[in-house]
């Protein structure tokens, strides 16, 4: 994403012209890259190996001094236990797994279906300070969230809004928005105007024209802004924690942390939990990896 | 019908002024070509007419009829793009029809008047591609169907054959003139280059920073420039002007050259003045009276025929000669001037003193 605001405003898309850096030592990686690279993987990778051991151990075997990283016998009890209750109804944590889905898949539509017509218009149109209205839009995002927790936790309990989902889906809303406005300008950016000009020329209003020649050429980046929006709604942990509480409400990631402490934590059941929790993401930004690197590439025009 | 008459636009973006009180009137079924140098305004113009520009101040009318407010699409106009514009996403059948569609035709007219349209502009076989899978002279002709296809009261052509290759837009030039004859419709076409609009305009309009600079047809603005820009501009190899002044029955040069005063020109003695001599009002191999003393530059042999740079004093005289011509640079020459073809221009204002006299 574009970092500066006058790089983002700017009316070309800015790219980058410089060549790739050739890698140290010719062709081969050297000793030194692949060494620094090993050491970077198995720090970034063994928390997650070992929370999905974890997660398909037999809880005396999670216990085990020294730790059991091969002989072990693999037991599927603990992701049972994430969807069913032991009375054999369902259980909260799969209840908070459809809240999860619920709140991020609510915000991200939300947040796309106001961000990207708002786009449309600073891409297109003659904004009076614009700039400043982009770079406000911008600032919104500069503040960490747990800054604004509390203001936000007195002004839901003023109008009802705590331990609801609406009030999750309507804060997640508010901090993708501009996130999707950002990004999409960058997307309109680079649909040229003249497919709209052509289209209102033809007899097209201008609404139409948005509709059906720009809008079907922006669909590749609304899937990549949305994914974004979806992972930020899914991993949110703040709010979830201070603005809900029972457990019809809650989302996925206070919940699953909810499972830590007490007496004793079944530590089977939070890594099989947190399995779950990781997956969709996972697949999702495996769907759009692509949309996620490339631009629209568009052939009609001749610049 | 179809007149389009604009009057006094004004528009800026930021700083930059493109358009300056622009006014122009274009009779209707005439092909009326605006001509100017990049940033002259030209396609501004074209897209204040189309209603794709918010004008800072003047009024578009169409058939008399104000229509400065209306939407692009209630002024019933058809335009081709310098990009074509045409929709990636759409095969060149659904481009073309298009306009068609927005204007709720049945299916069976647009069936007719696509078939017709790409009849016409040869590109039937293109029909199921996509935009990407044409080359540009296809795309320029699909942009051109598309406009076609329906019968507006005026055609906006902005830079259509620019980015085409040479042999493609001479060939188009013909074939756009021809089309216009055929459709008696009202042409407004942007161009930079002088050769499309001295050859296919009934009028042009010289475009410089935003201003008219001079309106008539493609003979007046060759042969009479209204000031010392539009015959810089028009005409290829450029004109050549030199400082001078009237000293009684004499044009006496800056560099000391002296030529007999045409019988036409009132300037008073002693006001400085630009003499403009187009290429082929020069001669090197006739003798005459009015002549100037120089020494051969360089040759730029043309096939057809040779361009000859003589110098006079520190200035380049273009001097238009047959493809035989022969020389060594810094031989004295005498190019002889056909001085009733001349044009007198006020350096000042730079505006031409031809007129009066004639």
């Amino acid at each position: 994403m574009a970092v500066s605001v006058d790089e983002a405003v700017s009316t070309g898309p800015a790219r980058d012209h410089t060549p790739p850096a050739r890698r140290l030592g010719g062709r081969g990686r050297s000793v030194l890259e692949v060494a620094l690279l090993t050491v970077l993987a198995v720090v970034m990778l063994f928390p997650v190996l070992w929370m999905i051991e974890t997660s398909i151990k037999e809880n005396r075997d999670v216990y085990a001094i020294p730790a059991k990283f091969f002989d072990f016998k693999v037991t599927l009890d603990h992701y049972k236990d994430v969807f069913v209750a032991p009375d054999g109804g369902r259980s909260a944590l799969s209840v908070s797994f459809l809240n999860s889905v619920v709140v991020a898949g609510a915000s991200t539509v939300l947040a796309t279906v106001l961000g990207v017509p708002a786009a449309w218009a600073y891409s297109r149109f003659a904004v009076k300070a614009k700039k400043d209205q982009l770079f406000f839009i911008l600032s919104t995002r500069f503040m960490p969230p747990v800054v604004v927790v509390v203001p936000i936790f007195l002004m839901y309990r003023q109008v009802g809004l705590i331990d609801n989902k609406l009030g999750l889906i309507l804060i997640y809303t508010a901090f993708n928005v501009p996130f999707t406005i950002w990004m999409m300008k960058g997307f309109v950016d680079e649909v040229p105007a003249e497919y709209e000009d052509a289209a209102m020329l033809d007899g097209y209003t201008r609404l139409q024209a948005f509709r059906r020649f720009t809008l079907p050429l922006l669909v590749p980046g609304i899937a990549a802004t949305a994914v974004f929006a979806l992972i930020f709604s899914w991993n949110e942990f703040v709010f979830a924690t201070f603005l809900t509480s029972s457990d019809s409400v809650r989302t996925a990631p206070p919940a699953i942390a909810g499972l830590i402490g007490g007496t004793t934590t079944d530590w089977g059941l939070v890594a099989a939990a947190s399995v779950v929790f990781a997956l969709p993401v996972l697949v999702f930004a495996y769907l759009v990896r692509k949309h996620l690197i490339a631009g629209v590439t568009l052939g009609a025009v001749r610049r | 019908m179809g007149t389009v008459a604009v009057q006094g636009l004004c528009k800026s973006f930021g700083k930059v002024q493109a358009l300056d009180g622009v006014t122009l009137d274009v009779p209707d079924g005439s092909f009326f070509v605006v001509l100017g140098p990049s940033g002259a305004g030209k396609t501004t113009t074209l897209r204040a007419i189309a209603g794709l520009e918010k004008l800072d101040a003047g009024s578009v009318h169409l058939d008399g009829r104000d229509a400065t407010g209306d939407t692009p699409a209630a002024r019933d106009l058809a335009m081709v793009f310098q990009s074509y514009a045409l929709y990636p996403r759409h095969t060149v059948y659904e481009n073309i029809a298009s306009p068609l569609r927005a204007r709720r035709c049945s299916s069976s007219e647009i069936a007719a008047a696509v078939e017709q349209m790409s009849s016409l502009l040869h590109i039937e076989r293109l029909l199921q591609r996509r935009p990407a899978q044409l080359s540009g002279g296809e795309m320029q002709r699909v942009a051109l169907a598309r406009a076609l296809v329906r019968r507006p009261r005026a055609f906006l052509m902005d830079e259509p054959l620019t980015n085409l290759d040479l042999k493609l837009r001479v060939e188009m030039r013909t074939e756009l003139t021809r089309i216009h004859r055929s459709l008696g419709a009202t042409f407004v076409y942007v161009t930079n280059d002088q050769v499309e609009a001295l050859s296919m305009a009934d009028q042009v309009a010289v475009l410089k920073e935003g201003k008219v600079q001079q309106v008539g047809t493609p003979t007046e603005v060759y042969e009479r420039p209204a000031n010392q820009w539009v015959a810089g501009f028009v005409g290829s190899p450029p004109i050549s002007l030199l400082a001078c002044h009237a000293e009684g029955d004499r044009l006496v040069g800056a560099e000391g050259w002296t030529l007999p005063r045409p019988r036409w020109t009132t300037a008073e003695d002693g006001r400085a003045l630009l003499l403009g001599l187009r290429a082929e009002d020069l001669s090197v191999e006739q003798r005459g009276s009015a002549s100037l003393s120089g020494e051969l530059y360089g040759l730029e042999p043309l096939g057809d025929r040779t361009v000859v740079d003589v110098r006079v004093g520190t200035q380049i005289l273009k001097v238009k000669a047959r493809p035989t011509v022969t020389g060594t640079p810094g031989e004295r020459l005498l190019v002889t001037v056909d001085l009733d073809r001349a044009h007198l221009f006020d350096a000042g204002t730079g505006l031409s003193l031809s007129e009066a006299g004639r």
